[in-house]
C-alpha cells in the first residue's frame, strides 16, 4: 500500500513525469552499462581497501548483487527489496567484522561511479545531464540513505540481543540445597545490572523461602566505591527480606581496595572461598534447625 | 484501625493491613510500646506485609521501634518486606542494621528465639 502510495505521489505533477522517464532511460544506460560498471566500482572498493575482511570474490559477487538491488531500487522507487537485501547483507557481513564506514563508503562510491558515468553519457548536452542528475540525484540519496540504515539497524538489533542474552546469562540465582542460594556474579557491575541483580535475587530469596545466601564475587575483577555500595545494598535489602548474606571470593586486591577506600565491612559477613562460605552457610542454617526443634538441646 | 496488634506468648505480633499515614506510624510506635512494657514482651514481631510502600519516615520509626524496645529489653523483628520495598529501604541511606527482618512470622519466631536465648546466654 504504502509503496503504491509514494509512487502516485512520484508521478503526479508534469515536472515529475519527465522525470520519470528519464530515469526509464537512466536505468537502461545502467543495465546495459552493467558488467563495466559494477567492475569499476569493485576496482574502486578494492583500491579504497575496503571490506578487507573478504576476497575479492566474495565481494564481487556480493557488489554485483548490489547493484542489480540498487538499480531495480531506481526504476520501481521503492526501497523494500533493497532494505530487505541490505538487511540479509549486514546479517551476514557483520559477524565478520564489516564497519559501519565501509558500507557507508561502499554506497557512497557506487553512487559516484554511477554519477560519473552519467556525467561521461551526457557529457555533450548539458541541459540535458542536469535533468537526469535531478531525476538520479534524491533517488541515489535515498538508496544510499536505506542502505546505511539497513546495515546500522541490524547491527543495533545484534547489540542488543547480544545484551539481553549477556544479562540473562550474567544473574543466574542457584538453589544449592533448600533455603540456600548461591548468587555468583562475574564482570563488571554497574548500576543497572547491580539492579537487576538485586531484584532477581530479592525475588528468589522469596519463592525459595532462602535463609542464607552466599554471594560469590571471584569473577568480579575491579571494585571502586560505586560498586561497592551496590553490593552493601544488595546485601542489606537481602537482609530485610530475611535472609543472612555472605560474601566470598574477596580477592587480595579487592580486599585491599576496599580497605583504603574505607569501606565499613564489620557489617558484612565474608569468607576466603566459596567452599569456606558453603561450610559457614550450613553453620548458619545449622541453627535455624536447632531453633526450629528447640527439644533436641 | 489498620494494625492489628495480637498476643502469642512473651511475643506481640503486630499486623499491619493497609497503607499508614504518618500519624498513625506514630500512634503505632507509641502504643506498641505501651503494650510492650504493659505485656513484659520479650519480643515483637511487626509483620508489614501490608505496606506497598515503607518510606524513610516509617524506616525510621522502625528503627527507633526496634531501638527502644531493645532498651526494654526486647527484641523487634520486621517481617514481610516485600523485594521492591527492600530496594527502595535500602536507598534512603539510614542505618537499618537496628531492624531485625525475616521472611515470615514462623521465620520471626525461629530468629526471637534464638536471638533470646543467646542474650541470656551472654549475661551468664
Amino acid at each position: 500500500m504504502d509503496t503504491e502510495a509514494t509512487k502516485t505521489a512520484q508521478s503526479s505533477g508534469a515536472g515529475d513525469e519527465i522525470n520519470d522517464r528519464l530515469l526509464n532511460e537512466l536505468v537502461g544506460h545502467l543495465r546495459s552499462n552493467r558488467k563495466a560498471l559494477t567492475e569499476e566500482w569493485v576496482g574502486r572498493v578494492t583500491e579504497e581497501q575496503l571490506l578487507g575482511v573478504m576476497t575479492s570474490e566474495e565481494i564481487f559477487s556480493e557488489l554485483t548483487a548490489v547493484y542489480d538491488n540498487y538499480v531495480d531500487a531506481l526504476e520501481t522507487g521503492s526501497v523494500e527489496t533493497l532494505q530487505a537485501y541490505a538487511r540479509d547483507l549486514s546479517e551476514r557481513i557483520i559477524p565478520r567484522g564489516v564497519e559501519t564506514h565501509e558500507v557507508v563508503g561502499i554506497v557512497l562510491l557506487l553512487r559516484d561511479v554511477l554519477a560519473r558515468s552519467l556525467f561521461v553519457k551526457y557529457e555533450g548536452d548539458g541541459e540535458l545531464l542536469n535533468q537526469v542528475l535531478d531525476a538520479y540525484e534524491p533517488a541515489a540519496n535515498r538508496i544510499a540513505v536505506t542502505v546505511s540504515v539497513s546495515f546500522v539497524e541490524e547491527r543495533e538489533r545484534v547489540i542488543r540481543e547480544q545484551q539481553e542474552s549477556i544479562q540473562e546469562l550474567s544473574t543466574p540465582v542457584l538453589q544449592v540445597r533448600e533455603r540456600l542460594l548461591i548468587l555468583p556474579i562475574i564482570g563488571v557491575l554497574d548500576s543497572q545490572r547491580a539492579r537487576q541483580l538485586t531484584e532477581q535475587l530479592l525475588q528468589a530469596i522469596r519463592t525459595n523461602r532462602a535463609k542464607v545466601v552466599v554471594v560469590d564475587i571471584t569473577g568480579v575483577a575491579a571494585i571502586d566505591l560505586t560498586v561497592a555500595n551496590h553490593l552493601f545494598h544488595t546485601i542489606e535489602a537481602s537482609r530485610l527480606m530475611g535472609a543472612s548474606v555472605i560474601v566470598t571470593g574477596l580477592s587480595s586486591r579487592i580486599a585491599q581496595t576496599l580497605v583504603d577506600l574505607d569501606v565499613d565491612l564489620s557489617m558484612i559477613k565474608t569468607v576466603g572461598d566459596l567452599q569456606g562460605g558453603l561450610e559457614e552457610a550450613e553453620l548458619l542454617m545449622g541453627y535455624g534447625s536447632a531453633g526450629a526443634n528447640p527439644a533436641d538441646d | 484501625m489498620s494494625v492489628l496488634i495480637s498476643r502469642q506468648g512473651d511475643y506481640l505480633i503486630a499486623s499491619v493491613v493497609s497503607d499508614l499515614s504518618d500519624s498513625q506510624v506514630v500512634a503505632l510506635r507509641s502504643e506498641l510500646i505501651d503494650r510492650a512494657c504493659a505485656l513484659r514482651a520479650r519480643g515483637i514481631i511487626l509483620d508489614v506485609g501490608g505496606l506497598d510502600v515503607i518510606d524513610s519516615f516509617v524506616a525510621r520509626s522502625l528503627r527507633s521501634i526496634a531501638l527502644t524496645m531493645r532498651l526494654r529489653g526486647a527484641e523487634t523483628v520486621v517481617v514481610g518486606i516485600r523485594p521492591e520495598v527492600a530496594i527502595a529501604m535500602v536507598q534512603f541511606d539510614l542505618d537499618l542494621v537496628p531492624i531485625h527482618a525475616a521472611l515470615d512470622i514462623d521465620e520471626a519466631f525461629l530468629l526471637l528465639e534464638h536471638r533470646i536465648e543467646g542474650n541470656s546466654e551472654d549475661e551468664r
